[in-house]
């Protein structure tokens, strides 16, 4: 049945407005969660708030075991999803830099935008910082392309590098996920937290 | 005061319901990087078309009647600016104002936040795709560019944590 756009079960002139509910949703579950605060984003990696960590790894294994369970059923067809390709050195290298960015500027794109809609001047800032960033990868990007290009190992799942079914993949990757969990619970017990 | 945003457990399993939802309507996740590439690839092609046709990288979006700005991202992230800003007016939280830690002044969290945009940006496009886009989507497809890239940012930043602490904590 799904993903119904690509099988043309919805037309395509849906595809934008879905698109807008989506963001809608994403943005109103970010701001609900206070990804709208960059002194809690930041909370992670000194322990005293780590609702980043506990959001993002229910969310994807929410999302993941939904797949799964989805294709089990026929509902929808991994093959149309898609999978974002692995150029291994920028795939490292890029999330280094971003890394390097989200403990300076305290945020990440989405968190951005989602900060600058309820008033975060610091937001707006980060938010030209990006737009900048990517005017300066485009004006490099004959330097670094042989970088952006080097080990593509095409649209490759974990699951397959491994030699693993994706259902015991999935197993492990919520198993590590309850493990940062529990560990999560006893940082936020042990480092002081300020109101802000 | 204690409880004013949603339990983060909840919050993460509606995230991930969003998700999906993405998946199972139209094929694809959720990103927000790529809706700043379109607005990039829009101002340089106004101030200097000439220069996106002639870039290696601009003129994969432009050119043969295509606009940057009619892109499933970008309409996503006006949602996201909508939805943050309607949770943010019913839990009486939104303020124009500039969020820091009594250690620096806000010039300098201003400064910082310009710093790390600019890597972060730079990053997403090397890395093609950010947190939402790379990290979140690509490991719920189980991607091997997912994983990579979620621990490299995650990792990164908890190594450089210490180095930072002065503006946090």
């Amino acid at each position: 049945m799904g993903p119904l756009i690509p099988q043309e079960i919805i037309a395509e002139g849906w595809n934008f407005f879905i698109a807008f509910v989506v963001g809608v949703g994403f943005g109103f579950v970010l701001e609900q969660a206070g990804f709208s605060s960059s002194r809690k984003l930041a909370g992670v990696f000194y322990g005293y708030d780590t609702v980043v960590l506990k959001v993002f790894f229910t969310a994807a294994v929410t999302a993941m075991l939904g797949l799964l369970y989805f294709s089990l059923f026929d509902w929808i067809d991994l093959n149309l999803v898609w999978v974002n390709p692995t150029f291994l050195w920028s795939a490292i290298i890029g999330g280094v830099i971003m890394g390097a960015g989200f403990i300076i500027g305290g945020y990440c794109p989405g968190t951005s935008v989602c900060a600058l809609s309820i008033g975060k001047i610091d937001a707006m800032i980060f938010f030209g910082g990006i737009f900048i960033g990517i005017f300066l990868f485009g004006e490099t990007y004959a330097i670094i392309k042989p970088l952006y290009m080097a080990e593509y190992l095409g649209n490759i799942k974990l699951s397959d590098v491994l030699g693993i079914s994706q259902g015991t993949l999935a197993f492990f990757v919520i198993i590590a996920a309850l493990v940062m969990f529990y560990v999560a619970e006893i940082a936020e017990k042990n480092f002081p937290r300020k109101e802000y | 005061m204690k409880t004013k945003y949603m339990n983060p457990y909840l919050a993460g399993v509606l995230l991930g319901l969003v998700l999906l939802s993405a998946f199972f309507f139209t094929g694809r996740g959720l990103g927000a990087s790529g809706a700043v590439k379109s607005l990039v690839v829009t101002t340089v092609d106004v101030v200097a078309p000439e220069h996106t046709a002639e870039s290696g990288y601009y003129s994969k979006y432009t050119g043969d009647g295509k606009s940057p700005m009619k892109s499933w991202l970008v309409f996503e992230v006006l949602g996201v600016l909508i939805g943050g800003f309607l949770s943010g007016a019913l839990a009486g939280r939104l303020k124009l104002k500039v969020e820091h830690h009594p250690n620096i002044t806000s010039k300098k969290r201003l400064i910082l936040a310009g710093i790390g945009g600019v890597l972060f940006g730079y990053g997403s496009q090397l890395g093609r795709g950010c947190t939402s886009g790379s990290a979140l989507t690509g490991m719920a497809v189980l991607s091997l560019a997912g994983f990579v890239t979620m621990m490299a940012i995650f990792g990164t930043a908890f190594a450089l944590a210490y180095f930072f602490r002065r503006n946090w904590i």
